[in-house]
């Protein structure tokens, strides 16, 4: 049981609610991003990671609760210019591949912004001039 | 009904090259593969069991819109954006000028423009348009070939850029520096392209820092990051790594394209006449006018990044040619039921991944509310693939499946391998096929 303890201590709880207001459970081990999370539980959030990580598309746009996203580290400009391109952005966004599980996370819930609506608002970018 | 429409309906894709991912494959640069990522998650959706890839038809020409309404419930088009705004300007057709697309095109391997072989040996070139398609080929004109050589460019490219005299590249915009198009991200690589530098003229960005405060986000930011580029002194290593720098790039404002001057043989660009304009208005809808005074760069090369276009695919098939899109509302085609479309076609050629994923998911969302709501009938039962398939055939089409395109992968691959690089792709559609064949 000690090892079985050990394992358990090092995992970590995370709620996840999906588009359509669905609620998913996952789990993760300490240090995983939620890009990871969402891969290793085989969560149904579609489109979510699709650079895989790489800080290329923004897909893994994720929204905080305010207590946690004040204790988030910092953000680096690579993911804020990520970030700028992102659906439904809201005061305590980030991006899932970039944040990294941490103890005090344990049972935190993350939400996918669901931004049908939104869409129409954000402001294109014009591949012309 | 739906939960079972849904977990029964299957999904055909229909595309006209043997090779699928449209503009992931032949638009996004190859020094971004992180971007191409995204293949992955598209190969995922390809291997589902309700879903399949037929290349090499196009749909148009191969088989009618008609015919695919009868075989189909719903017909979702995504043909994207396949031409551009053409640059109608006198000496448009001389030697050394072309589309940022073709050039794209070009670079990517894309069948259709592998015989281009852009004019690449004066210093100086010029591109029209302030876009991320627009940085995108500044970048690879200016990248180191070591870079290079390691991407998916094509061979032949790679060659071309090699040997490239092209050592200054210049952005030119008919609007200010808070109109520009493209984002951060693009404009940050740029910024710290190795073996450049960027060449800003400080007097476009004075009293801007008072207008930026008010800006949203996005668009603070990337400003922020032209201002303190073009007017906050680097220090020490940016120093000398700009002092050091053989190459140079810069943005060019307030201009826009008269005539392009030919060489003295009449043949070649030896360069272009802008028009110097000004603004009226504020913010991204300001317009510009010109002021009557010209300004002549010289240059050897000249590229029109000044936007893709939709082609009306069918008659039957509305179309709003001014913006250039299929008129929808939420992905649903007005007053052509049955019919949907998504991406750049629905939209216009804007946004990135991310945008053209959210369009989809709305598209999808109106299909199956309308299968909900009676609006689609799907009581009839259909042939699908089936009955195009007979028709294909007919006509002598030889569609090539998802797991022949993995043939045709391997085989990319397997000669990337020898030249060192990710990928070498196949530029001849019939060489597609005969791999696919085999
Ligand atoms: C040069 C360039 C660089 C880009 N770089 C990036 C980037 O770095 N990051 C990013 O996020 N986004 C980038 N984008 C944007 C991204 O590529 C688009 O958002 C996205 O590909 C649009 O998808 P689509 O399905 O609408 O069109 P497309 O990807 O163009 O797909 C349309 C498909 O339809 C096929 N087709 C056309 N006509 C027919 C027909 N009659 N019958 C059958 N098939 C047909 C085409 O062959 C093509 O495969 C870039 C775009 C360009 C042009
Ligand atoms: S997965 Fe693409 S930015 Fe995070």
């Amino acid at each position: 049981t000690g090892a079985r303890l050990q394992s358990s201590k090092d995992k970590v709880s995370v709620n996840f609610i999906n588009r359509d207001g669905e609620k998913l459970k996952a789990e993760g081990n300490l240090g995983d991003s939620l890009l990871d999370v969402v891969v290793h539980n085989n969560l149904d959030i579609d489109g979510f990671g699709a650079c895989e990580g790489t800080l290329a598309c923004s897909t893994c746009h994720l929204i905080f609760e305010e207590p946690i996203y004040k204790k988030l580290d910092d953000i680096t400009d690579e993911e804020m210019d990520m970030l700028d391109l992102a659906y439904g952005l809201s005061e305590t966004s980030r991006l899932g591949c970039q944040i990294c599980l941490k103890k005090w996370m344990d049972g935190m819930t993350v939400e996918v912004p669901s931004d049908v609506a939104d869409a129409r608002e954000t402001k294109d970018i014009d591949s012309g001039s | 009904m739906v939960p079972e429409y849904y977990e029964s309906s299957v999904v055909d894709i229909y595309e006209k090259l043997p090779v699928p991912f449209g503009l992931v494959r032949f638009g996004v640069a190859p020094d971004h593969p992180e971007v191409k990522n995204v293949i992955n998650a598209f190969t995922q959706t390809a291997h589902h069991d309700r879903c399949s890839f037929y290349g090499n038809v196009t749909v148009g020409k191969d088989v009618s819109i008609e015919e695919l309404k009868q075989a189909y419930h719903a017909l979702v088009l995504t043909y994207g954006a396949e031409t551009n705004r053409t640059l109608d300007i006198p000496g448009k057709n001389l030697l050394g000028v072309y589309s940022a697309r073709m050039f794209v095109g070009w670079y990517n391997g894309l069948p259709e423009n592998k015989d281009l072989n852009p004019e690449l040996s004066s210093e100086t070139a010029v591109i029209l348009g302030h876009g991320n398609v627009a940085l995108d080929v500044a970048r690879i004109l200016l990248s180191p070939i070591d870079v290079l050589k390691k991407t998916d460019i094509a061979g032949h490219a790679l060659e071309a850029i090699a040997t490239s005299k092209v050592k200054r590249v210049l952005l030119v915009g008919r609007r200010g520096p808070l109109q520009v198009a493209f984002t951060i991200k693009e404009l940050r690589e740029m910024i710290n392209l190795p073996d450049t530098r960027p060449l800003l003229n400080p007097s476009d960005f004075m009293g801007l820092k008072q207008a930026v405060k008010d800006l949203p986000r996005p668009r603070k930011r990337l400003t922020e990051l032209m201002i303190k580029t073009a007017l906050e002194k680097s220090s020490g290593k940016e120093v000398e790594r700009q002092a050091a720098a053989t190459k140079e790039w810069g943005l060019q404002f307030l201009r826009s394209p008269l005539e392009i001057i030919p060489s003295n043989d009449g043949k070649r660009v030896a360069g272009i006449r802008l028009s110097v304009n000004k603004m009226e208005g504020l913010g991204e809808s300001a317009k510009f006018v010109q002021t009557g005074d010209v300004e002549d760069l010289e240059c050897g090369l000249v590229l029109s990044s000044i936007g893709y276009k939709s082609y009306p695919i069918d008659p039957s098939v509305p179309f709003d040619h001014r913006l250039g899109i299929i008129p929808n509302n939420l992905g649903r085609v007005l007053h052509a039921s049955g019919l949907y479309c998504s991406g750049w076609v629905k939209r216009g050629p804007t946004g990135v991944i991310v945008t053209t994923m959210h369009d989809g998911f709305e598209t999808a969302e109106t299909v199956l509310g309308d299968v909900r709501s009676g609006l689609l009938d799907v009581s009839a039962s259909k042939g699908g693939s089936k009955v195009i398939g007979a028709l294909l055939k007919q006509r002598g089409i030889r569609p090539v499946t998802f797991p022949e395109w993995e043939k045709i992968d391997n085989v990319e691959v397997a000669r990337g391998e020898q030249a060192g690089k990710p990928r070498e792709k196949l530029l001849d559609v019939q060489q597609m096929i005969e791999v696919a064949s085999q």
